[in-house]
C-alpha cells in the first residue's frame, strides 16, 4: 500500500490534476494579491468565483465562444470589484464586513439568475467546454507530453497571468504605484496620483482575475454550472495570498502546491478503498490552507496600509 | 464638494432609522432582479409579507426561524464590537448541535431539568472551544482569524457528515446519515401546542438581554468595547486584551453554539448535516444591521427571519426561486454599511471656494 501511494507521483495523470486544480486558485491568488498589494482586503473573492463561474457559462450557452465567455466573467468580476472598491476605498467601509456582503450578494445574483434561467432542470444543461490543448512538439515528449495535453488554453492564459502580473508589479511605473499605494499612501499622493483611482483599478482588475478562476471552472474543468462547486475556494485563496508573501511567483507555487495536495489526496482515497472516512482527506485541503497560514503568519510582510483607507488631507 | 465631518454623538433614533431604511432600501433594490426575472414585483411583495407575517401561524414560524438568527447575531455582534472577526459561526452552530446530540440522545439518562441544562452548556462549550482555536492562532501566531474561521466552517461541516456516516449515524433512519434522536428529556418544550415555535426563543432573548447589561454595565464589558475601539490605546492603557479576546472568542463561540442546540432539541429533534441553511453567515448581517447592539439584534433577527420564511412562502406561490431572500440580506448588509455613515458622519454640501 506504500509503494502505491508513493506510485501516485510518478503518474501523468496525477501531475496533470495537480496543473488543474491549481489552476483556478492561481486566478484567485493572482486576484486576491493585486488587490492586497493595493491596500485592499477583498472577501468578495468567494462570491466573485461564484458570479465569474455563473456568468461565463451563461454567456457560452447563450451562444457566445468560449473566449467571449471569459471576457463576460471578467468583466462580471470587475463590477463587483467595483462595488466592493466603491464602498471601501473612497467611503472607507470595513473591508471585512463588506467583503462578505459583496460575496453574499454575487452569490446570490448567480444563485438567482440561474435559478431565472433554468426554473426546473434536472440536469444541468451542459457546453462544449474548452478542448484539450493540441501541441506539436510539446505534445510527444515522454511524460511531459500526456501533461501537457490534457491542460487547456485556459490554463496557458493563468500562466501567461502570473508572468504579466510579475513583470507589471516589479518592472513598470504602474507597479511601482500600485505597490506604494498599499505601502505608503500619502506618498503616492505626494507625487500627483490618485490612491483612489489606483485603489479602484486594482480593486477591479484584481476581481476579474478571481471571476476568472470561477470560470475556469465551467468553461474547461467541468461544462456545467451546479450549486456550491466553488466549495472554499476563494477563502482558501486569501490563505494561499499570505503564504505566497504577496507575490505572483510564489503565488503559482503555493497554488501548485495545494494543486498536488488535493489531487494526491483524491487518489489516496481510492488506494486506502474506505478503511479512512473519505471526509478526512476532504478535509486536508482546509487544514493544509489553515497550516500553511499559521505557519507564516509571523514572518508575514503584509503591505502596510492593508486594511487602511485614506482619506486625502488626513493622517 | 461634499465633505464627512465626524459626529461626536450618534441620536439612537438616527441608527435605528438607519438599520430600518437599510432593510426598506435592501426590498426596494430586489424588486429590479424581480422584475427582471418576469415575476409580478408588487404581487410576489404581498406574498412575501403575507407568507412572513399574514397570520399566526406565519408569525409563529417567522419567529422560529429567528430563534437561531438571534443566537449566531449575538455571536457576531459581541465578536465584532472587539473587532474579533469571527465569520466561524456556521461551524460552530454545528459543533453544538453535534454535542447536542452527543449528550442529550441517551449518553446521559436525567430529568429533564438536569438534562436540558447540561445540552446547553455542553452545546455553548463546544462552540467556544473551537472559536478558541482561531483565537489562539491570532494572538499567538498573529494569522488572520477572519480565513481561519472560514475555512474551519467546512472542516466542521465534513466532521459532522463523518459523524453521522460513521460513530453517530442513527441505525434506525433506513441508511439517511442521521443521529439518534435526543431524548424527550432533553428537548426544549413547544412555546405553543401546535405550532413549532419552541422555548429556544426564550433563551434567546434572554441571552440578548443579559449580553446587553454585560456589555454596558460590567468591567470587562467596558473592556471589550475599549479592546474594539483601539487596542493599541487598550494596551498601553493596561487592559488585558489577550484576555479580553479570549473572552469574547468564548462568548461569540458560546452562543452560536447555543443555536446549534436550539434548533436540534427544540426544532428538528435530531442531527443532520443540512440543519443549517447559513444560518452562520446570515447572523453577520442580523448583528451589522443592529448595529452591533445586543438588543438591536433580536428585531433585526425576526427581518431577515421574516425575510427567508416570506420569500419560502412566495416561492411556493408563483415560483419565484426563494434565492430572493438571499438577495435581500445580502443587499440590507450592504446598505446598512452605507447608511452607517450617516451615524458615523454629518455629511454636508460646502461651497468649493469654501475649502
Amino acid at each position: 500500500m506504500l509503494w502505491s501511494a508513493l506510485d501516485i507521483l510518478t503518474q501523468a495523470n496525477f501531475w496533470a490534476a495537480t496543473i488543474r486544480i491549481a489552476t483556478p486558485l492561481i486566478f484567485g491568488v493572482l486576484g486576491a494579491l493585486l488587490c492586497e498589494r493595493a491596500g485592499v482586503l477583498n472577501l468578495g473573492i468567494e462570491g466573485i468565483f461564484v458570479a465569474g463561474a455563473m456568468s461565463g457559462w451563461l454567456a457560452v450557452y447563450l451562444g457566445l465562444p468560449l473566449w467571449g465567455g471569459v471576457l463576460v466573467a471578467a468583466a462580471t468580476g470587475a463590477l463587483f470589484g467595483l462595488l466592493h472598491g466603491i464602498l471601501t476605498v473612497p467611503l472607507g467601509l470595513s473591508q471585512h464586513v463588506t467583503g462578505i456582503g459583496v460575496t453574499l450578494l454575487a452569490t446570490s445574483v448567480a444563485y438567482f439568475g440561474y435559478r431565472v434561467a433554468f426554473p426546473n432542470v434536472a440536469t444541468p444543461p451542459r457546453i462544449e467546454a474548452f478542448p484539450p490543448l493540441d501541441l506539436p512538439v510539446l505534445g510527444d515528449l515522454p511524460f511531459i507530453g500526456p501533461i501537457l495535453a490534457q491542460q487547456t488554453a485556459f490554463t496557458v492564459l493563468a500562466f501567461a497571468c502570473v508572468g504579466a502580473l510579475a513583470l507589471i508589479l516589479a518592472r513598470t511605473p504602474l507597479g511601482l504605484a500600485l505597490r506604494a499605494v498599499g505601502d505608503n499612501p500619502e506618498a503616492v499622493e505626494a507625487q500627483g496620483l490618485s490612491v483612489v483611482g489606483l485603489r479602484l483599478g486594482a480593486v477591479m482588475a484584481g476581481s476579474a482575475l478571481m471571476a476568472l478562476g470561477g470560470a475556469f471552472l465551467t468553461l474547461s474543468a467541468f461544462n456545467a454550472f451546479y450549486f456550491g462547486m466553488i466549495n472554499g475556494r476563494g477563502w482558501v485563496c486569501i490563505a494561499l495570498t499570505v503564504f505566497a508573501s504577496w507575490r505572483p511567483g510564489k503565488a503559482l507555487l503555493g497554488a501548485l502546491l495545494f494543486g498536488a495536495l488535493d489531487a494526491y489526496q483524491l487518489r489516496l482515497q481510492t488506494i486506502t478503498g474506505g478503511a479512512v472516512p473519505s471526509q478526512i482527506f476532504l478535509m486536508l485541503p482546509y487544514v493544509f490552507s489553515i497550516a500553511a497560514l499559521v505557519l507564516v503568519a509571523r514572518r508575514a510582510d503584509y503591505p502596510r496600509a492593508l486594511m487602511k483607507p485614506y482619506f486625502k488631507g488626513q493622517r | 464638494m461634499i465633505r464627512f465631518i465626524p459626529r461626536e454623538r450618534t441620536p439612537v433614533w438616527l441608527t435605528v432609522a438607519v438599520s430600518v431604511g437599510a432593510g426598506l432600501a435592501a426590498l426596494l433594490l430586489t424588486a429590479i432582479p424581480l422584475a427582471l426575472s418576469g415575476a409580478p414585483v408588487l404581487g410576489a411583495f404581498v406574498l412575501m409579507a403575507k407568507g412572513a407575517a399574514g397570520d399566526g401561524f406565519a408569525l409563529a414560524e417567522t419567529l422560529t426561524r429567528a430563534t437561531p438568527l438571534i443566537f449566531t447575531g449575538l455571536a457576531a455582534a459581541v465578536a465584532f464590537r472587539a473587532r474579533l472577526w469571527n465569520i466561524g459561526a456556521e461551524g460552530q452552530l454545528y459543533a453544538g448541535a453535534l454535542a447536542t446530540v452527543a449528550l442529550g440522545a441517551g449518553l446521559i439518562e436525567a430529568p429533564a431539568y438536569v438534562l436540558v441544562p447540561l445540552v446547553l452548556i455542553g452545546a455553548a462549550l463546544a462552540g467556544a472551544a473551537l472559536l478558541l482555536v482561531p483565537v489562539l492562532f491570532k494572538t499567538r501566531f498573529g494569522a488572520d482569524e477572519v480565513v481561519v474561521t472560514l475555512l474551519m466552517n467546512f472542516i466542521v461541516l465534513l466532521f459532522v457528515q463523518m459523524m453521522l456516516e460513521g460513530p453517530m449515524k442513527d441505525e434506525m433512519a433506513m441508511g439517511w446519515p442521521q443521529s439518534a434522536p435526543v431524548l424527550d428529556e432533553a428537548t426544549l418544550p413547544k412555546l405553543i401546542t401546535g405550532l413549532r415555535l419552541h422555548w429556544g426563543l426564550v433563551i434567546a432573548v434572554i441571552a440578548a438581554l443579559l449580553l446587553h447589561v454585560f456589555i454596558t454595565r460590567t468591567v470587562w464589558g467596558f473592556r471589550i468595547r475599549a479592546v474594539g475601539e483601539n487596542a493599541r490605546a487598550a494596551r498601553y492603557a493596561g487592559l488585558p486584551v489577550g484576555t479580553a479576546m479570549a473572552l469574547v472568542g468564548l462568548l461569540s463561540g458560546g452562543l452560536a453554539g447555543l443555536a446549534g442546540a436550539s434548533e436540534v432539541a427544540g426544532l428538528k429533534g435530531y442531527l443532520t448535516a443540512d440543519l443549517s441553511p447559513g444560518f452562520g453567515y446570515a447572523g453577520i448581517v442580523v448583528a451589522t444591521l443592529a448595529n452591533l447592539s445586543p438588543l438591536g439584534v433580536i428585531p433585526s433577527a425576526i427581518f431577515i427571519a421574516g425575510v427567508f420564511v416570506g420569500a419560502d412562502s412566495m416561492s411556493r406561490a408563483i415560483g419565484v426561486s426563494n434565492y430572493l431572500a438571499d438577495l435581500v440580506v445580502a443587499l440590507s448588509l450592504l446598505s446598512v454599511l452605507v447608511g452607517g455613515l450617516l451615524t458615523r458622519f454629518r455629511i454636508v454640501l460646502v461651497r468649493r471656494e469654501a475649502v
